[in-house]
Parts: structure tokens; C-alpha cells; sequence
């Protein structure tokens, strides 16, 4: 209960940490908002209405004063309204979000159904043609740049073959190519890592020991070697997570998937600056609630953490 | 060969930076076209003798751009790897060997930088920042930091407890000298290592953010941006786009390589594994 409590101190604190960068952020950065909301009509506008919306938008007090209350609002939820749209910047972001979260899992699952077989092979063929080929690939995957993957498979399905639509979402057609793109460019990290930490699971002691016991090949594979590899792959899951999210935002760009990655460069190019801040602390926030579910994990996949605890 | 550069690990880092440098300057002046002269009525031309690779829609010749971008995309990322490592060597370094409170402030500012997916904080940064090379290095060197002073100081926290520092101590060297002639020796094998690796995946953040518009600015030859410019062109001339995109693959594939090979030289556990 004790370490339950710390945690969420801690997480307390770096929500408080995120709020202020985030915060920092927007002041810190050149060009002001007022005008880049006076000029969406293209007309010249007076000093007098800047000045008028500047006051409407609480930009001439201290800036103490803003993140205060900015802060305030922050713990009731409410980031704002939009720059730009005029409407509250939660529903903005929730609006735009099952869209991503789609995309995300779709491409862990392509990432998964490539990279799982893939790496299994080579690590039970080792030093054959088959492993070589499969490390060629990881090698190959881990340096193309993923966008540019994605142009290319638009330019060969979409307008050579015209077999999937390049653009938009909707149905599972839309959903393929953004998918594929971020699944592949993912996979080849894991193909290594699976590789390695399969060759050396299958070379400890417990895998000698299930031997001893008379479990069959598969079995032990399966559920001996193959969950020792997952508490691995899982940590790289954590710390590639920041990829993937930057992932998302260049591969929605590039197929205008409209998600929370094609929203934020939207803002960033017109200085929308409270839907940056709300995508920022949406995403740190997600980041660390994955992270601390993944710490959880360990305790279900490796015996090792869990007899440690309990020692202590 | 082999066994001195493993003794003087150094040296391999001076020889490859000398001949990268070598090699990107040269490249740049043996370019046959002016990259940035527009020759409106030769826009779009195939493969040719002339034009190696064709040209662009404004008629510059994309091999000599290809050799002058080299120069933008591989200097910056290596002045953003080198500047990465100015910040980060440094502070690990004494963030591991005077540990205490400094230490653990330290680690909770760098903990912080972690915890934030990388990709997401530089492609903000640099986007408030405004478009520009300068901007999208400040980014990237923000997020890339944090990942040496985190290596540097857990292999110092490990080395510093050894048999040899303490009689280095006793015969009375100075902390300064302990960190230059034990520490730094110790921690460049794997400093090194991961700055080949990261030198790819660096290039290849140049080129997203430049894809998107974050980085550098037309007319400058880049390959992140030559890749922006030619995806407007890409139904009637997919060259434009392709030449740039092998150009990035062919180099981070290059520093991959080289990053695994010295993986293997200097890090004895994985070796085990059988990477």
C-alpha cells in the first residue's frame, strides 16, 4: 500500500511537472496567438481589438496569475477552448482520439503478426539463410524512414493499382496503409530484440529443467521460453511507446487520418496554443499510465519480481 | 588494427569523425550542377546521362542536390549528436560520481525528460519554436541528452566503487583526475556505440520534422526536405521523392551497420546473446 501511495505521489507531482512545462511552453514561444486568431479572416484588424481580445483572453496579467488559474481549470478538467474552432479543447481531443487508438492498436497488431513469427524463426533456425534473410529485413526496416514507406505505398496501391484508398478513415480499407506503414517500420526493432532474448531463454537453466521434466517441445517453447522473452519485449513496448506516438502523428499527416496527431500540427502551424498544451498533457499522461501498467505486467510475467517482493 | 583501436577507443571515434567530415565536405564539391540553380525549361527530366538522377520541378539537377543535402542532413545530425554528447557526457559523469542529493535531483530532471515520448516533445518544441535548422536542432538536442548523461552516470556509479579507483585515490589523484584518466576510458566503448546507433534514428527525426515542415527551409538542400518538396510531384515524378528517401535509408542503414559492429566489439553481453 505503501509503494501504491509513493506512486501515485509521484505521479501527482509529474502531472504538476507536465502542467508547468507544458505551460512554459506556450509562453516561451515566438509569434502571438491574438493575431494569429484576428487574421483567420484575412482582414487588417484594428490595435483596439487586439488589444480587447488580449484582455478577453487574460494575456495581460503576471503570468503567476495565468498558470493559476490556468491550473485551476486544469484540475476541473477544462483546458480552454480552442484558438481556432471556438470549442472546448477536451472534447476536441476526445473527439479525435478513438481515431488514433485505433490506429495505434491496429499497427501493434500488424507490428505483432510480422515481427512474432519473424523473429521465433530466426531464433530457432539460427545462422540459416532464413535467419540471415530475417535480419536483412530487421536491418532494413530499422533504417527506411517511415513516411517515406508511406508515400511509396500510396504511390503503388493507391494510384499504380489503385486497391486502397490513400487518403481519410472509415472503413478497414482507409485503415491499411497507415497501419502497415507504422507496423513495419515498428516490427523491426522487435524482430531483433525477440531473436536475441529467445536464443539466450533458451539456453537457461528453467528450459533445462522443464526438459528434465518431460515437457514437450512445444509446450516448453511456448509457454516457458516465450513468456521469459515477453518481460523484454514489453520494456522495449515502454520505451518505444514515445516513437510510435510520434509515429502516429507523421503517418496522420501523411494518409490525413484524422486523428489527435493530424490536430496538433494543425495547431502548432497556426499557434493554437491551447489544444498543444491539452495534447501535450494528454499524451505524457497516457505515457505514464502505460508505463505504470507495464510495471504491473512484470509482476504477472516474470516469477523472479514477484518472489523478490516477496522477500522483502 | 583491430586490438589497437580496441585498446584506444579514441581513436576510432577521431578517425571516424575525421573521415566522415572528410568525406561530406568532399562530396559537396565534386557536385556537377549549382543545387540551387532553377532551369525552368528542363523541369521533371528522366535518368540521363546529363542528369544522373533527372531533375527537380524547378529544374536543379537532384544528384548534385543529393551530394549537397548530404552535407545539411549529415553535418546537422552530427553537430546535434555532438552536442548531445557535450551536455550529456559531462553531466552524467558528475551526477554519478558525486551522487547524493545532486545525483537524485538530477536523475528526477532527467527522469521527467524520459517519462515524455521523444518524437512528440521535439516535433512541439520545434513546431512553437518555428520552422528552421536552428530550431529543429535546439529540439532534437533536447531529447537526445538525457540518454547519455543516463548511460554515463550508470556506468561511473558501477566503475566508481572498484578496487582500482579507490588506489587511485589513496595514492591521491584528484576527483578530476579520476574522472579524465578512469571514467572517461570506461564509458566511451558504450558511448560510443549508442552515438553510432542514435546518428541513424537522428537522421531519420531530421527527416520527419523536415517532412512535415519543421526543418529546413526551400530552397536548402536537404534530404528531409527534398522529400517534402518532391511528395507534391509524386504521381507524375516519382523520383523526387524515391532518390531522397534511399539517400536517408542508405545512410542510416550505414550507421546501423557500423553501430552493431562496434555493438559487438565493445559489448561483451550482448556478444553472449548472439546479436
Amino acid at each position: 500500500m505503501k509503494r501504491f501511495s509513493s506512486r501515485l505521489m509521484e505521479l501527482v507531482l509529474f502531472i504538476l511537472l507536465l502542467s508547468f512545462i507544458s505551460f512554459a511552453f506556450m509562453k516561451l514561444a515566438p509569434g502571438d496567438p491574438v493575431r494569429y486568431i484576428l487574421n483567420i479572416d484575412d482582414v487588417a484588424v484594428s490595435e483596439e481589438r487586439i488589444n480587447e481580445l488580449r484582455e478577453e483572453l487574460g494575456f495581460n496579467d503576471p503570468l503567476v496569475i495565468q498558470y493559476g488559474k490556468w491550473l485551476l481549470q486544469f484540475i476541473k478538467l477544462d483546458l480552454g477552448n480552442s484558438h481556432m474552432t471556438k470549442q472546448p479543447v477536451i472534447e476536441e481531443l476526445i473527439e479525435k482520439l478513438p481515431a488514433t487508438i485505433l490506429l495505434t492498436v491496429t499497427s501493434l497488431f500488424v507490428m505483432t503478426i510480422i515481427a512474432v513469427p519473424i523473429g521465433t524463426i530466426s531464433a530457432l533456425y539460427k545462422n540459416t539463410w532464413i535467419d540471415h534473410v530475417s535480419r536483412m529485413f530487421a536491418l532494413f526496416g530499422a533504417s527506411v524512414p517511415s513516411f517515406w514507406l508511406g508515400l511509396l505505398f500510396i504511390q503503388l496501391f493507391s494510384v499504380k493499382f489503385g486497391w486502397l484508398p490513400s487518403m481519410g478513415m472509415g472503413t478497414i480499407q482507409h485503415l491499411i496503409l497507415p497501419a502497415l506503414t507504422l507496423g513495419i517500420a515498428m516490427a523491426a526493432v522487435y524482430v531483433r530484440l525477440l531473436r536475441s532474448s529467445l536464443l539466450e531463454s533458451l539456453g537457461q537453466d528453467f528450459i533445462r529443467a522443464a526438459k528434465a521434466r518431460g515437457l514437450s517441445n512445444g509446450r516448453i517453447f511456448f509457454f516457458h521460453a516465450f513468456r521469459h522473452c515477453l518481460v523484454p519485449v514489453i520494456t522495449l513496448f515502454g520505451v518505444s511507446l514515445g516513437s510510435l506516438l510520434g509515429g502516429t502523428v507523421i503517418i496522420e499527416v501523411l494518409f490525413s487520418y484524422p486523428g489527435i496527431g493530424k490536430l496538433v500540427v494543425e495547431a502548432i502551424v497556426r499557434r493554437d496554443f491551447p489544444i498543444i498544451q491539452g495534447y501535450i498533457l494528454f499524451m505524457g499522461l497516457f505515457v505514464t499510465v502505460i508505463n505504470s501498467l507495464i510495471d504491473v505486467s512484470y509482476r504477472y510475467l516474470n516469477p523472479e519480481v514477484r518472489l523478490k517482493e516477496g522477500r522483502s | 588494427m583491430n586490438q589497437f583501436l580496441l585498446r584506444h577507443p579514441k581513436s576510432i571515434i577521431g578517425l571516424l569523425v575525421v573521415s566522415f567530415v572528410l568525406m561530406i565536405v568532399s562530396v559537396s564539391y565534386i557536385a556537377p550542377y549549382d543545387p540551387n540553380h532553377v532551369t525552368m525549361k528542363e523541369r521533371l527530366l528522366p535518368i540521363s546521362s546529363e542528369h544522373w538522377l533527372g531533375t527537380d520541378h524547378l529544374g536543379r539537377d537532384i544528384f548534385s542536390r543529393i551530394l549537397v543535402g548530404a552535407r545539411t542532413t549529415v553535418g546537422t545530425s552530427l553537430l546535434i549528436l555532438m552536442c548531445s554528447l557535450l551536455i550529456g557526457i559531462p553531466i552524467g559523469l558528475f551526477s554519478g560520481y558525486i551522487g547524493g542529493r545532486f545525483d537524485r535531483v538530477l536523475m528526477k530532471i532527467v527522469d521527467a525528460f524520459m517519462a515524455f515520448p521523444d518524437y512528440i516533445f521535439a516535433i512541439v518544441l520545434s513546431g512553437l519554436l518555428g520552422p528552421g535548422m536552428f530550431n529543429l536542432i535546439f529540439a532534437i538536442v533536447i531529447v537526445k541528452w538525457v540518454g547519455y548523461t543516463r548511460l554515463v552516470r550508470s556506468t561511473v556509479i558501477t566503475e566508481k566503487h572498484k578496487e582500482y579507483v579507490l588506489l587511485a585515490k589513496i595514492n591521491g589523484l584528484r576527483s578530476f583526475q579520476i574522472l579524465k584518466k578512469h571514467m572517461i576510458p570506461h564509458i566511451m566503448g558504450n558511448v560510443l556505440v549508442l552515438a553510432t546507433l542514435d546518428l541513424g534514428k537522428i537522421i531519420l527525426m531530421i527527416a520527419a520534422l523536415s517532412y512535415i515542415g519543421l526543418g529546413a527551409q526551400p530552397p536548402t538542400a536537404e534530404w528531409g526536405s527534398m522529400l517534402n518538396e518532391g511528395k507534391a510531384f509524386f504521381y507524375n515524378a516519382p523520383l523526387l521523392m524515391v532518390i531522397p528517401g534511399l539517400a536517408i535509408m542508405l545512410f542510416v542503414l550505414m550507421s546501423n551497420l557500423l553501430g552493431d559492429y562496434l555493438r559487438d566489439k565493445f559489448d561483451v553481453k550482448s556478444k553472449k546473446v548472439g546479436i
